[in-house]
């Protein structure tokens, strides 16, 4: 009897933990965890700047209204209309795109993709990965290729920031004699305007503000979530209590 | 407290009210010994209440349409008091649903609730389970993600696998050649009014199958065998108070685990909201893998465990379908796993396992050594049951005691 309990549990925790194998991309090396963390203010308005500066002119985020931004991240509407706002948006108004999708996708291949949920579908550590991943390669039309996202067709915008890195690989062979190309690092071949470290930086709030876009109840969630639990422990334990008076003289 | 007694003895002159609140409630009597096992009927139907009226708040804010789906759930996650709440909850429902009724069914099994006079108990019982997995199919097309969309188109062409009328089938289920709008509206039709409509029905007639014949108990002995002189069994206890206190903890006990993952995991790493349904339907782009949610994936991992697609269709129909026939499969002497044998006991351990089994392959890719294994616990799951009126009857049996024991 108990035992049976016992595969039974043990069989729904392993499916709870077992990670995932479809949950993201699966191209390049494993991921590391990013360091993001959506309570960390500061971050998420470096974070958005970045994101309004970079990402904004081709991806839009049509489910994010900038007064949400505002009112999440302790700004005030002017704030945002003045630093984040390039078009003759409203502050009500969602992050939408001038640029006319169809003829994007003539231009890169592909339509760049809304972001709202982006960090959702990828996850913060392949977004974390992949804007870090991208190195030079004369044979893409953009000249860059992605560690993370082969062949993508996203040119590697941040290069003022970080620059541009070549890619090391090397060809390894297994005991079955199979050739696989192995990747070996990067190598910056010309700085930008900030250090690694800096990059590293704000590539992290950048993802963290991504993570907190594609869900910004996440804030709400987490402050609503104890006290709920509160009241259904109060309320279980007096559940309890009045299930053992009732069951005294069942016993 | 008259006035109040007024009012109801008016009603009841009109309507079947205290013969209702006794019959089903104060008057009905249950058996003293239920166990940890007997919490997820009752819970079962909370859920049902939960789905039902979180559904109605969802369904004023969300759109049916290709076009506008997948963006009125961000609208409900974003500008909606309170709706990422809504949806949240709506969305753990549909897992911890089936979690709660795989459990009340594995009771059924443990303890041989399907046995006479319960047969038709557990075939309303297994519609209920058929209606619900329908129910959850069919909802998972509403936000209009990928694998919504990839899901459903899978599972519609698998229609298709039948002889001659199986294509035509398939395009009349979806109302185009591919899923599209018109798929949408109609699943919006039947997630929202008609399976519920089925289900509340379905679920009205198991409850009142159960009360005619009473509840089974871990021991698997008939309460009404021993009665007092006043008619009431010896070993039963009114429904009301004794079990609805003691299932209040349990409601408790069950809320506390399903708003700890509301508000800390509602994704829980993919397995209630899978990352893929966050990017939106792409008629042109097929994802790499197609996976069904957890509580279809055993049955998932036999249809692929297959190689023809129409005897892996009929071997995935079969493998529900065969849990109809529960009560006629088993010629067990006793009812309960207490006092079964060895043979029995092995037996539903190898089930359970391969349950188990089959659902973590369900979700790995359908190539090498995943295939074999699914194949194996396949073979497994069915021998279970069409091996069960051999040995269960040959099972040594413990002998059963007159009145329940605690």
């Amino acid at each position: 009897m108990n035992k049976r309990l016992f595969v039974l549990i043990a069989g729904m925790v392993m499916a709870i933990v077992a990670p995932l194998s479809w949950a993201a991309g699966g191209q390049g090396p494993a991921l590391a965890p990013a360091p993001v963390d959506v309570s960390d203010r500061l971050s998420l308005q470096r974070g958005v700047r970045l994101f309004a500066n970079y990402c904004l002119s081709c991806h839009a985020a049509d489910y994010m209204r900038y007064n949400r931004v505002a009112r999440d991240l302790g700004l005030t509407d002017e704030q945002v209309l003045d630093n984040l706002v390039f078009t003759d948006a409203k502050v009500g108004d969602t992050m939408t795109v001038a640029m006319p999708m169809d003829q994007a996708g003539r231009w890169f291949g592909k339509a760049p993709p809304d972001l709202s949920v982006i960090a959702r579908a990828r996850g913060a550590d392949w977004l974390y990965a992949y804007l870090r991943g991208f190195y030079l390669d004369p044979s893409r039309p953009m000249g860059v290729n992605n560690l993370y996202f082969k062949d993508v067709g996203m040119p590697h915008v941040l290069w003022e920031l970080q620059g541009w890195q070549a890619a090391k690989f090397e060809n390894v062979e297994d005991e079955h004699g199979h050739v696989t190309r192995v990747f070996k690092g990067f190598e910056l071949v010309e700085p930008g305007s900030m250090t690694p470290k800096e990059y590293d930086r704000a590539v992290r709030d950048l993802t963290n503000y991504l993570v907190y876009m594609g869900e910004p109840g996440q804030l709400e969630r987490a402050a609503l979530g104890p006290w709920v639990l509160l009241f259904l422990v109060i309320f279980t334990a007096l559940a309890y209590a009045l299930k053992k008076e009732f069951w005294r003289d069942v016993h | 407290m008259k006035r109040l007694g007024g009012l109801i003895g008016w009603v009841d002159d009109r309507f079947p009210l205290l013969s209702l609140w006794n019959d089903h409630l104060a008057k009905y009597y249950a058996p003293k010994n239920f166990n940890f096992w007997y919490f997820f009927g009752s819970l079962a139907l909370l859920v049902l209440v939960i789905q039902i009226v979180t559904g109605i708040w969802l369904t004023m804010n969300y759109k049916t349409s290709a076009e506008l789906a997948f963006g009125s759930v961000e609208y409900i996650m974003r500008d909606v008091d309170y709706g990422w709440l809504i949806r949240y909850m709506h969305s753990t429902g549909a897992s911890l649903f089936f979690v709660v009724v795989y459990l009340h069914m594995f009771r059924g099994l443990l303890y041989g609730s399907y046995r006479k006079p319960r047969e038709l108990i557990w075939i309303v019982g297994m519609l209920i389970y058929v209606a619900l997995m329908a129910e959850a199919f069919l909802g998972y097309l509403l936000p209009w993600g990928q694998m919504s969309f990839w899901g459903a188109q899978v599972i519609i062409s698998l229609f298709g696998a039948i002889p001659v009328v199986g294509e035509p089938l398939a395009e009349w289920i979806r109302g185009d050649f591919v899923v599209s709008d018109a798929t949408l509206n109609r699943f919006v039709a039947f997630h929202v009014i008609a399976l519920p409509l089925a289900l509340l029905g379905l679920v009205a007639a198991h409850i009142l199958a159960l009360h005619e014949v009473g509840s089974n108990n871990p021991d698997g002995i008939e309460i009404k065998r021993h009665k007092g002189a006043d008619g009431v069994p010896l070993d039963g206890i009114p429904f009301h108070p004794y079990y609805t206190v003691k299932d209040l903890f349990g409601v408790g006990v069950f809320l506390i685990v399903f708003f700890a993952i509301v508000f800390y995991a509602p994704t829980m790493n993919g397995w209630f909201l899978e990352a893929n349904n966050f990017i939106p339907a792409d008629p042109l782009t097929t994802p790499e893998h197609i996976v069904p949610l957890w509580y279809f994936t055993p049955f998932y991992a036999i249809l692929r465990a297959v190689p023809d697609k129409l005897f892996g269709v009929l071997l995935m129909g079969g493998a529900i379908m065969v849990l109809f026939l529960m009560p006629w499969l088993d010629r067990g002497r006793v009812k309960s796993i207490r006092y079964r044998g060895p043979i029995y006991k092995t037996a539903l351990a190898i089930f359970v396992i391969s349950f188990v089994a089959l659902g973590y392959l369900g979700t790995q890719p359908a190539s090498g050594v995943y295939v074999t294994l699914a194949r194996l616990f396949s073979v497994l799951y069915f021998a279970f049951f069409l091996l069960m009126p051999w040995y269960s009857a040959i099972d040594s049996t413990k002998p059963v005691p007159d009145r329940v024991t605690h």
